[in-house]
């Protein structure tokens, strides 16, 4: 059932649940506060992965086309930001009008990966799409000369910070007694920015284009045969995905003030493909679960690992790092072995896989 | 033109390595259209182990050199066989009808598991591969050869005349590429498929070994995150040539490197260095692209119509 | 997902949250009832990674440091002080380090010694700018660090716009190449040095190549030093870390190359004899201080007492750095960073790498730079660039003896 199907049928339960649920996320980032503003940012930096996920699953869940080299977009996304309001170039136009910029160059990536590789298949795809996502990262990393656009290895730093009027992003304020932090006010832009987005994708999955998608999934030679123009739906996959991607990272910009290449590297364009899978390919709320999960999880664990060895065997024997990353090795593993689908798996994928 | 010669024989050796990581992959894909993501790992820890192995021998025994690298090697062969065969087991074989993201989840899992345990037991620090062979130098139109680069050649060619006799000339062969075929009608015809797939990864996971020595001898270097790289590239290589395809692989191997031997040394002049040679992956990259939007299955890959 | 899963999804999260605020309390230097202040001071460096065996390194000079403060009961504002050490691992990516600046400061450090790589270190300044924490960085040698005007950042190591023309001119003067090939790996410090021994050598009226450039996991330079061979330079830079200069080297020699090479202080470590072999005879390098044996002989002997272990580069300068913020605070009389900055901005402290004192950048005065050689697997100093001036490494060690070797640390002073 789709979510407007629910609101007709049961209203009440619906909506006192979903205040609830607006109640508890207005007032995270306060509690979060109370622990350390760390955490805020490191919510900060999880709502902007999920909004990666919700992009690459577009590709990769509703459309069925492997991506490992989704990054490529977030890259894009943040360096026309960072080119447009940094010292780099003295441009320091607004960020309402370099979003949108950014999400267009984003799309024009996507087109640019899409077009060769339409006629390959899964295998080839993919590793097509990671070997674009490191050509990407490469010229970021290289067009320092002849002309210096990127800045090369040392990135971009100084990047402006969102601001409307004299109102900034990224000042401590206190209002109706309550300390807005920095972190704390782009919580609330990325929170509103990720409800949009669910938005969209709940109307897309359930539209024209959306079963396109899933038929496109399913069998592409009987999607043509049913008159689905395949090269335009491909298409249009890779560019709304890439969307999403530049949106996030144009935001991701902004907040950390600097970027270099090093964040777009393939380990990351993995994770988020990790998220996607973990979580539950094509399905929405999975996707979001699984992002959110494996964003929050690696931070518990580097805050809890270290006490935790000296409390059971009176010194660090493994350090935070290593325990989390073979963690997160064994847990990818396990999640395939038995649960391929995902933790929160659309219905079509457990009838997929149930089947076999 | 001694510079281009050098260029070749720098391309050649670069493209052996390759070629035999390639191998491995495509065998494995050739058998059950999987991509091991995790090979490039096993190649690191077979070059992690004949590290300990041939330190070990140089600084306690008096044996002769060649003597100790060969026995460094076949230590790393049965570690290597082992960890792919617990691959096999452990992460590949329920995922064998899975959609085709799963077992690549796992592959990816399995290849951080790996890098960790082996930061772990060899630390985190670049090790030095002990260069007990005197690495003569032969001199060759003004171009250098050294001796480690000849053995890597012809020990890869050897590698690849062996395999392909196995594959084409025994009845394990047989069996393997009905499994490839078919593997359901093989299982009727008395193929123990189980065991034909065990037995393709373990003979990948051998060969990943000899390449673990190979590349830590040619680069005096071992460290954990060797594998990755190397991985990824001799992966491009395999789809280069036609994944799947043993010829496919050991051309996909040796194209890869020369163009990147090449291009690192020539783009530069090519484009009056607006591009140089930190473009070298991009070059290589392209090429893969370039090749396989002409010809989506690869150099040497069979043109399969769109299974429905 | 039905309308009662929202409903319990939504009451589940309010009971967490109300939950949320009890764990991790940010704790704070209060004094407690038996008049004892506790001072953390915070460190980052990495941990994990290829780089990992330096960045403990690092934290032991601070560890060293702080035991050796807490050694003496230092008194500030009347009450007895303990000084604890935050020990984080920003795994040398760039955007770790705001992170680990934030959680630093939401533990209410009194300063920061750190980061080790510059291209962390820069973005983690401007967070620690924010809340005010001074940060004093014992390694990070790229110069836009102190260019960023923030005022309280400072180093006790030189800058690369100083090692760079350091390194440049003694491969000039003493090898009087005509042609010079520069490589780097592509990374802030890498590329960063490479174009400031380019600078120095253009300047000198020698001509440089085009840059080539690797990565910073490049093993195979087989192709770039080929192209290299072919046009027949006097000597080659390479600015990066050991483990891909290592490899450099001894393709170089491999391919016939028969010139001198040299490297910045990333590669000038005892490992380069382990992944180069016999190929790393001769090399030259340069560090951006005083070389570890030339620290003060009480900093190594109890580097070894207490870690059983050499320090290798970078401890005696994240040492010196920790005592810095120390003496400030004791000249400030108080451990509040908004009253010592201005004490630390006019310090003059003799620590185990030498006499400290910051210009108005932050930067160390009249830092000295060291030239060292690989002679038979180990590397050694041979010359002290200071100031520009160029001194060989025995007189400078005569005439550092001459002056008596002063105490670690300066005496305490009560206001």
């Amino acid at each position: 059932m789709t979510f407007t199907d629910k609101l007709k049928t049961n209203p009440t339960a619906l909506w006192s649940g979903v205040v609830l649920i607006a109640c508890a996320l207005i007032a995270l980032p306060f509690a979060l506060a109370m622990a350390g503003t760390t955490w805020v940012r490191v919510t900060n930096l999880a709502i902007l992965f999920t909004l990666l996920a919700l992009g690459l699953n577009i590709v990769v869940g509703f459309a069925g086309l492997l991506d490992l080299g989704y990054i490529a977009f977030y890259g894009v996304g943040a360096y026309v930001y960072a080119l447009l309001a940094s010292p780099q170039f003295n441009l320091h136009l607004p960020f309402w009008v370099i979003l949108p910029i950014g999400a267009l160059a984003a799309c024009v990536f996507g087109v640019l990966l899409g077009a060769p590789t339409l006629k390959l298949r899964g295998d080839y795809l993919a590793i097509v799409t990671l070997g674009f996502g490191e050509i990407v990262r490469i010229f970021f990393n290289n067009l320092s000369q002849p002309v210096n656009i990127t800045n090369g290895p040392q990135g971009i730093s100084r990047i402006d910070p969102f601001t409307i009027g004299s109102f900034s992003f990224s000042q401590n304020e206190v209002l109706l007694g309550l300390n807005f932090s920095g972190p704390i006010k782009y919580y609330y832009l990325l929170l509103l920015v990720l409800i949009a987005v669910i938005v969209i994708n709940l109307r897309l999955e359930d539209s024209r284009i959306g079963r396109a998608w899933q038929a496109i999934r399913e069998d592409e030679v009987a999607a043509q045969a049913m008159g689905i123009n395949t090269t335009r739906i491909k298409l249009l996959a890779f560019a709304m995905g890439a969307s999403f991607g530049g949106v996030a990272g144009g935001m991701f910009a902004a907040m950390q003030g600097f970027i270099s290449p090093e964040s777009f590297v393939l380990v990351e364009s993995v994770m988020v493909l990790s998220m996607v899978v973990l979580g539950g390919m094509g399905n929405i709320w999975g996707v979001i679960v699984g992002a959110l999960l494996l964003s929050f999880v690696p931070e518990l664990l580097r805050h809890t690992v270290d006490p935790l060895q000296r409390s059971l065997f009176g010194r660090l024997i493994v350090e935070p790092e290593v325990v989390r990353m073979l963690l997160f090795g064994l847990a990818l593993m396990l999640m395939m072995l038995f649960r391929p689908a995902g933790l929160w798996p659309s219905k079509v994928r457990q009838r997929e896989l149930a089947d076999e | 033109m001694e510079i281009f010669l050098q260029q070749l024989i720098n391309g050649l050796t670069l493209g052996s390595v390759y070629a035999v990581v390639a191998l491995g992959y495509t065998m494995v894909y050739g058998i059950i259209q999987l991509i091991n993501f995790a090979h490039g790992e096993v190649v690191m820890i077979g070059a992690m182990v004949a590290f300990s192995v041939i330190g070990w021998l140089a600084a306690n025994t008096a044996l002769p050199p060649l003597v100790i690298v060969l026995i460094g090697t076949l230590a790393a062969i049965p570690a290597c066989v082992g960890v792919g065969y617990a691959l096999e087991i452990f992460a590949y074989r329920r995922l064998r009808h899975a959609p085709r993201l799963a077992p690549l989840i796992t592959a990816i899992g399995a290849s951080i598991v790996l890098q960790q345990v082996a930061m772990m037991i060899w630390s985190r620090n670049p090790l030095g591969f002990p260069q007990i062979i005197p690495n003569t130098v032969y001199h060759l139109e003004g171009a250098t050869i050294t001796l480690v680069q000849i053995a890597i050649i012809v020990t890869s060619v050897l590698l690849m005349v062996g395999l392909t006799l196995v594959v084409y000339r025994t009845r394990l062969g047989v069996a393997m590429r009905a499994t490839s075929q078919n593997a359901h009608i093989a299982g009727l015809m008395g193929v123990n498929v189980n065991q034909i797939i065990a037995a393709t990864f373990m003979i990948g996971a051998a060969l990943a070994a000899v390449a673990g020595v190979m590349v830590g001898s040619y680069y005096g270097i071992a460290h954990y995150t060797m594998g990755s790289l190397l991985g990824l590239k001799a992966f491009c290589a395999a789809v280069l040539g036609g994944i799947g395809n043993l010829a496919g692989a050991m051309l996909g191997g040796m194209l890869l490197g020369i163009v990147e031997a090449l291009g690192a040394g020539y783009i530069g002049d090519f484009t009056n260095n607006v591009f140089g040679s930190n473009y070298q992956d991009v070059f290589a990259f392209l090429v893969l692209i370039g090749v396989l939007v002409f010809r989506p299955s690869g150099l040497l890959g069979e043109r399969i119509g769109e299974r429905a | 997902m039905n309308e009662s899963r929202i409903l319990a999804i939504g009451s589940a999260l309010v009971v967490v949250l109300s939950g949320c605020g009890k764990n991790e309390p940010a704790p704070a230097p209060k004094a407690d009832a038996a008049q004892e202040l506790i001072v953390k001071i915070g460190h980052a460096a990495p941990l994990t990674g290829g780089i990992a065996h330096l960045g403990k390194d690092n934290e032991n000079g601070a560890r060293l440091a702080i035991e050796e403060a807490n050694a003496r009961n230092i008194v500030i504002d009347g009450k007895k002080v303990k000084f604890e050490l935050l020990a984080e691992d920003d795994e040398e990516k760039p955007d770790r380090g705001p992170i680990i600046a934030q959680k630093f400061i939401d533990a209410k450090v009194a300063g920061v010694v750190g980061h080790l790589n510059s291209g962390v270190s820069i973005p983690a300044s401007t967070v620690y700018a924010q809340a005010g924490i001074p940060m004093v960085t014992g390694s990070s040698t790229n110069p836009k660090l102190t260019e960023q005007g923030l005022k309280n950042v400072f180093r006790t190591v030189g800058r690369d716009d100083q090692q760079g023309p350091a390194i440049a001119s003694y491969l000039a003067t003493e090898y009087k190449p005509k042609l010079v090939a520069v490589i780097d790996d592509a990374t802030a410090y890498g590329e960063g040095l490479g174009n400031e021994v380019e600078k120095t050598l253009t300047a000198a009226g020698i001509k440089v190549l085009p840059r080539e450039k690797g990565s910073k996991d490049t093993r195979d330079w087989k192709a770039v030093l080929t192209k290299i061979k072919g046009k027949k330079p006097d000597a080659v830079f390479y600015g990066g870390m050991d483990a891909t200069a290592g490899p450099l080297l001894k393709q170089g020699r491999e391919l016939g190359i028969k010139v001198v090479f040299a490297f910045g202080d990333g590669a000038c470590t005892n490992t380069m004899k382990d992944l180069a072999g016999d190929a790393a005879e001769g090399f030259v390098c340069s560090q951006a201080g005083i070389p570890v044996q030339a620290a003060s002989s009480k900093f190594l002997a109890d580097y070894k007492a207490k870690f059983n272990a050499e320090p290798i580069q970078y401890s005696p300068f994240t040492y010196d750095s920790t005592h810095v913020l120390i003496a400030a605070m004791q000249k400030a009389n108080s451990a509040d960073p908004a009253k010592y900055l201005p004490e630390l901005a006019k310090i003059s402290h003799n620590g185990a790498s030498g006499k400290i004192e910051f210009d108005e950048k932050g930067d160390r005065k009249n830092a000295e730079m060291t030239i060292f050689m690989m002679k038979n697997g180990k590397i050694e100093p041979l010359a002290i660039i200071k100031g520009g001036a160029s001194v060989k490494y025995e007189d400078f060690i005569k005439s550092a003896a001459a002056t008596p070797a002063a105490p670690a640390v300066t005496a305490p002073e009560k206001k």
